[in-house]
């Protein structure tokens, strides 16, 4: 920070007590808007509640007497006459960390004000995350034809399938309510909404932020659910 | 972003003051409204549950004479009385109403940072509170599970109210977490980002500082619960087996295999306990302000209150286990559990040692608020000091689930609370709606319900010595307790029912001032914190007027030399008084 911020007179202290000064100091005390502090906070919660979940569902999977069912077997897909494991996770994996990309790169036109290419970068985004949303459905609904349900399956404990359908279900909500935000949000910037609000497009940054968040949450799931 | 000195951003903030009885009233943004449509609401509420535990008393004062008083609804009395009591009175009151009441107005900003959010962060809370009370009514009724909610015997038949109150308990508190989340993600970015010019954090009133530590425990509190409460809803709707291991109920199978009972309480607990402290924080805070400021000094050792709320909070989110003594645990884990929850006893005595060094050779009023405030102190050192045996597992475990329990928690964050909640009742009210009330009502009301709660609370730890263990319907014909256990709590009952019939005279002063009181002085007890030095009595919708104070000083410049009144508010600039204290540092 600068020396502008500095109240009238106030020296710079240094160490530990500098650390205090400069956070109580008279200021806000993270130089970003009030939305975008907000936002960071929320996702501090949020990541709580998904870290409980996850938690609980290693707590249960030790818990359970019944052999754990093997994530590569049970979310194998046949590819070319092959069972290739976790193909599907593999490409909406993929397809996750690739809206991840598109919305930086929306944020980026964003703050140079191209209204047009913000548009569509975010549309592109809400699409591929929309993509990932309907991949997931294809994988419910493989498993529940395969006689997974949340009290039993035919693989072995029963939790198994309790943890796969409310921490995936949990996190596809977050995407889907994500699709919904980007898509309002790049509408607003389509029709110049923020234009009339002094041509601030920092919501763009702050909607990336819930998205790459989303995203980040699906790579523990990922690790802690499907290697695991 | 070029720097904006706390942000007087008011063309982000639209203010077109609201015409109609509808958006003043109803459909408010304005932080006060808000706070007051929360403080009605949570107030309500309390009443129900302060009913409940009228009844709760009578059948355990007189067993057996009152036929509309069973088992069933005796343990869906308890239930709901801690659940509403702990919840849905005093967090939302703390938070949602004196949260949004003092935060804006002590940190000199306009309103809230977000106000559509706070708006309907009420509402939501509202519904919840709509939802917790229809289930008094389904078939079944409320859940009687205990206020721990704890599996298997919260989902398990036997249990009243498993077919439609548990569902709707926890429906209820999913929703409460969210209204909870919209107001608190409102007050810490307030805090931080929204203070007026001036306004460091360590000028902050310390009643904002208690506040803003709570929200944040709640914020990362309440997801352990709203986990749990998922889990547990899928463990009734979907015969899921997270909480429910192979049990045999009523001869038959459920149908349950495998999980485990004990992550319910782990995952309870890591909320339930930052909870209590959700609870003690703002009041904790409230307490430092109404002191010094009736005492007319300033607190002492203002910085070493702050970092011991904030240490205070921190310790909260790793004790949570030592309500978890008797379900059994390595015992490696009693050690540091027990040695982390003694380390709270720390912080926390500092703060006593500085609320009672803030009184010595102090200027002391013995307004109704200070009565309230010093009285908070006695029943907290109390508590406190109960909590000492229970921390220890050696000296729990004898104790676990005995009326000594009762009379700790009640002490410490049930009586200790509402103390502070009535002093701040007290204290703000004038500002709140620019009337005062009656004195000698006030201390009427104070004494009876001190003595009052002393007698309920002080004999329930004999009792738990003795043996008698909690959440009995009926002691019926047990050996081991003397005939006088229950002469005590005939006794006990009538206190609970004298102290409950004493609220009606807080009402009574609050209904005549709010008709006939006389106008108040716009800073009738010489505060110098800044909700006192609005431009407006009652400040007005955006709380300033044109231009936002200016803060110069401390919240505690009380009886300062060389200056001709005994207090110097915030915003009095440096060339007009002696140059403030900053933040306690000696000079």
């Amino acid at each position: 920070m600068s020396e502008a911020v500095l109240d009238g007179g106030a020296q710079e202290v240094p160490g530990k007590e500098g650390l205090v000064e400069d956070w109580a100091r008279d200021k806000q005390v993270f130089g970003v808007p009030w939305g975008k502090a907000m936002m960071w906070i929320f996702l501090l919660s949020d990541t709580f509640i998904f870290s409980c979940f996850l938690v609980g569902y290693m707590s249960v999977r030790i818990a359970t007497t019944d052999p754990w069912p093997s994530p590569s077997e049970v979310f194998a897909l046949q590819a070319f006459g092959y069972d290739v494991p976790l193909l599907l996770i593999a490409i909406m994996t993929f397809v996750l960390i690739t809206s991840s990309g598109t919305m930086a790169l929306a944020v980026n036109m964003g703050y140079r004000k191209d209204r047009n290419k913000t548009f569509w970068l975010m549309v592109a985004t809400a699409l591929l995350g929309a993509t990932f949303v309907s991949m997931q459905a294809y994988e419910w609904t493989k498993l529940i034809s395969e006689g997974v349900r949340p009290w039993e399956n035919p693989f072995g404990a029963a939790q198994f399938g309790s943890s796969f359908f409310m921490i995936t279900g949990f996190h596809g909500m977050h995407v889907s309510a994500g699709v919904i935000y980007l898509l309002v949000i790049a509408f607003r910037v389509r029709n110049g909404f923020y234009e009339k609000r002094g041509g601030n497009y920092e919501i763009v940054e702050i909607t990336g932020l819930y998205w790459h968040f989303v995203d980040l949450v699906w790579v523990f799931i990922f690790a802690f659910f499907y290697l695991w | 972003m070029s720097y904006v000195a706390i942000a007087d951003r008011d063309h982000e903030q639209e203010h077109h003051d609201p015409q109609t009885f509808i958006t003043k009233y109803i459909w408010s943004q304005d932080h006060k409204v808000i706070a007051v449509q929360y403080g009605l609401t949570a107030i309500f509420v309390g009443l129900i549950a302060l009913g409940l535990s009228a009844m709760m008393r009578l059948q355990l004062g007189f067993p057996d004479q009152f036929s509309f008083i069973n088992p069933e609804n005796y343990y869906q009395f308890i239930t709901m009385h801690g659940m509403i009591m702990v919840i849905y009175l005093l967090t939302a009151l703390f938070l949602g109403g004196f949260g949004n009441y003092l935060i804006p107005l002590q940190c000199g900003a306009r309103d809230m940072v977000f106000p559509y959010l706070n708006m309907l962060s009420y509402w939501v809370y509202l519904l919840s509170v709509i939802i917790l009370l229809i289930s008094f009514f389904v078939p079944g009724g409320s859940t009687g599970a205990g206020w721990t909610l704890y599996p298997p015997q919260a989902i398990m038949q036997g249990t009243p109210g498993t077919d439609w109150g548990i569902l709707l308990m926890l429906a209820s508190l999913a929703v409460f977490i969210v209204a909870f989340t919209m107001g608190g993600l409102n007050y810490v970015t307030t805090v931080l980002q929204a203070r007026c010019k001036g306004m460091t954090l360590m000028r902050m009133p310390l009643s904002v500082w208690g506040i803003f530590i709570a929200t944040i425990l709640g914020l990362l509190a309440f997801p352990a619960l709203l986990v749990s409460a998922i889990m547990m809803l899928f463990d009734k709707t979907l015969m899921t087996s997270f909480f429910m291991p192979a049990i045999s109920s009523m001869g038959a199978d459920p149908g349950y295999t495998g999980g485990s009972p004990i992550l319910f309480q782990h995952l309870f607990w890591f909320f339930g306990h930052p909870e209590v402290y959700i609870v003690a924080l703002p009041a904790f805070g409230i307490v430092s302000d109404l002191l010094s400021t009736h005492a007319r000094k300033n607190i002492f050792g203002y910085r070493m209150m702050v970092w011991a709320i904030i240490a205070i909070g921190g310790l909260s989110f790793i004790v949570w286990a030592h309500h978890m003594y008797v379900s059994g645990m390595n015992p490696y884990f009693g050690f540091f559990f027990a040695t982390t929850t003694l380390i709270i006893a720390v912080p926390t005595a500092i703060k006593v040692y500085n609320w009672v060094l803030t009184l010595w050779e102090g200027n002391i009023h013995l307004r109704v608020p200070m009565l309230f405030a010093i009285g908070f102190i006695f029943t907290f050192i109390h508590g406190g000091l109960t909590g000492l045996f229970l921390g220890n597992v050696t000296i729990d475990l004898p104790l676990s689930d005995t009326y000594f329990v009762v009379a700790h928690f009640h002490m410490v964050m049930g009586v200790s609370p509402v103390l502070v909640v009535f002093g701040a009742i007290y204290h703000w009210w004038p500002k709140i709606t620019g009337r005062m009330y009656n004195e000698t009502l006030g201390k009427w009301h104070f004494w009876m319900t001190f003595l009052g709660t002393y007698a309920i609370y002080l004999p329930m730890h004999y009792l738990g010595f003795a043996g008698v263990p909690r959440r009995y319907f009926a002691m019926g014909n047990t050996e081991f307790l003397p005939d006088s256990a229950q002469d005590l709590n005939a006794a006990i009952t009538m206190s609970a029912l004298f102290v409950a019939a004493t609220q009606i005279l807080f009402f009574i002063n609050m209904i005549w001032s709010l008709l006939k009181g006389p106008k108040s002085d716009p800073n009738p007890w010489n505060a110098t914190s800044l909700e006192w030095q609005t431009p407006d009595h009652p400040p007005k919708h955006g709380n300033w007027g044109h231009e936002l104070p200016e803060c110069h000083r401390w919240a505690y410049d009380y009886s300062v030399p060389g200056y001709e009144d005994d207090f110097i508010p915030q915003n009095v600039p440096p060339d007009k008084a002696p140059a403030g204290r900053d933040h306690g540092e000696d000079h």
